[in-house]
């Protein structure tokens, strides 16, 4: 009986596909991330079972850990507005150079009579040594920038700016800040805005879990 | 590791004599690449989702002295928040001659059970939950406070934040001096 030859097969399988796959999507995944600029300000936010997303565009109000409040204005197309208007309503007299200046800065933690000349510096005042916008009962400046905000967006839809306020503060930030930050919104008639926080799951077993289960269902 | 000798021993196809010249396989083993390309992606999807913020909603109440709601006492239930993560919470009314029976103290994770109890043995129209925040409570606490009104699914419209009164914040010390919170 002749002997029945078995093709011996390569097993070898070729990589080269699947590597391409792989580092396409490495590339894909780098690039479609957006890189987050460094914080300059670090904040630990405290969590919530909230699941709806922080907007990318906001008026953000940052608390920090020792009672500091800075103020960002991300919506590139009213800042300026915002910023003149402060600067007409509060009469601080900074000309068309100090202004642009400030458009510049990321965030405002000054008080009002102290930006002029942290303008003419030749350099900006780093976050750690900047006092905050004050915001005690007596001088709450804060709220006097609020309300140029709600100048600058005047005639549009209250309920588009208020999607835009975010609060974020840290955890260890005492609460009479907030109340004070809470305040200064009060006092220019936004009775909503958003608080920054961590996500978190909603606990196993809770009334929420419950109704979010009956939901789905 | 993806592959196996399958050479099969000496040929002689170009006739004795000829010396076989020896082909070296071009092929690299990319299976380390392939490996290393995966465990990246993982990597870099992972920590990017991570990072998410959410948003909380806050919605305040204009102040309007001629709106002020009055709130039954069987419904009410004040919850006091104080330094060090403590809460103290009573139901109805303080009244003077039963405060020590009424004020009582508890932590964030008790306070859950508490609320869902109140939450289950009070028809919930006259349901509300008054929520006082102590100069020396933390942002976290205020807004983990919030978020226990969520969790327990307590509709909006019935909790409220209210500023601390007298007595409340003399009771606060006199329970914080007696077990010792810093």
């Amino acid at each position: 009986m002749p002997k029945v030859k078995i093709p011996r097969k390569s097993t070898f399988v070729d990589m080269t596909a699947m590597c391409d796959v792989a580092f396409l999507l490495l590339t894909f995944f780098i690039l479609a991330t957006k890189q987050k600029p460094p914080e300059v300000l670090s904040v630990k936010t405290p969590t919530s079972v909230s699941s709806t997303a922080a907007p990318e565009k906001s008026i953000l109000i940052t608390l920090t850990k020792d009672g500091k409040v800075f103020l960002m204005l991300g919506d590139d197309t009213k800042k300026a507005a915002i910023i003149e208007d402060f600067n007409t309503t509060r009469g601080l007299q900074l000309n068309s150079n100090e202004l642009a200046k400030l458009k510049k800065w990321e965030f405002i933690g000054l008080p009002a009579n102290k930006l002029k000349s942290a303008l003419n510096l030749a350099q900006e005042i780093p976050a750690s040594q900047q006092e905050g916008i004050p915001t005690d009962t007596t001088n709450n400046e804060l709220s006097y920038w609020m309300r140029s905000v709600t100048n600058a967006y005047a005639g549009g839809d209250q309920r588009d700016l208020e999607k835009m306020l975010l609060v974020k503060g840290d955890g260890e930030a005492l609460y009479p800040i907030f109340k004070n930050v809470k305040n200064a919104f009060k006092a220019n008639d936004l009775f909503k805005f958003r608080i920054v926080t961590e996500g978190e799951n909603v606990p196993l077993g809770s009334e929420l879990y419950k109704t979010g289960k009956t939901e789905k269902k | 590791m993806a592959e196996v000798d399958t050479s099969s021993g000496g040929s002689h196809k170009k006739g004795p004599g000829v010396k076989k010249s020896k082909k070296l396989s071009t092929r690299v083993d990319l299976t380390p690449m392939v490996d290393l390309g995966f465990l990246l992606i993982t990597f870099f999807v992972f920590t990017t989702t991570m990072a998410q913020n959410t948003a909380m909603n806050m919605n305040e109440p204009k102040d309007d002295k001629d709106k002020e709601m009055k709130v039954k006492n069987s419904g009410a239930m004040t919850i006091l928040l104080g330094k060090g993560n403590q809460i103290y919470y009573y139901y109805g009314q303080l009244e003077a001659e039963k405060v020590s029976e009424q004020f009582k103290s508890t932590n964030y994770k008790d306070i859950r059970k508490l609320i869902l109890d109140k939450k289950n043995a009070t028809p919930i129209d006259d349901l509300m939950y008054i929520i006082k925040s102590d100069n020396e409570s933390t942002f976290k606490n205020a807004i983990d406070i919030l978020d226990e009104m969520t969790i327990s699914a307590v509709p909006p419209g019935h909790y409220a934040e209210v500023d601390m009164i007298p007595v409340e914040k003399e009771l606060i010390k006199q329970t914080e001096l007696a077990n010792g919170i810093k």
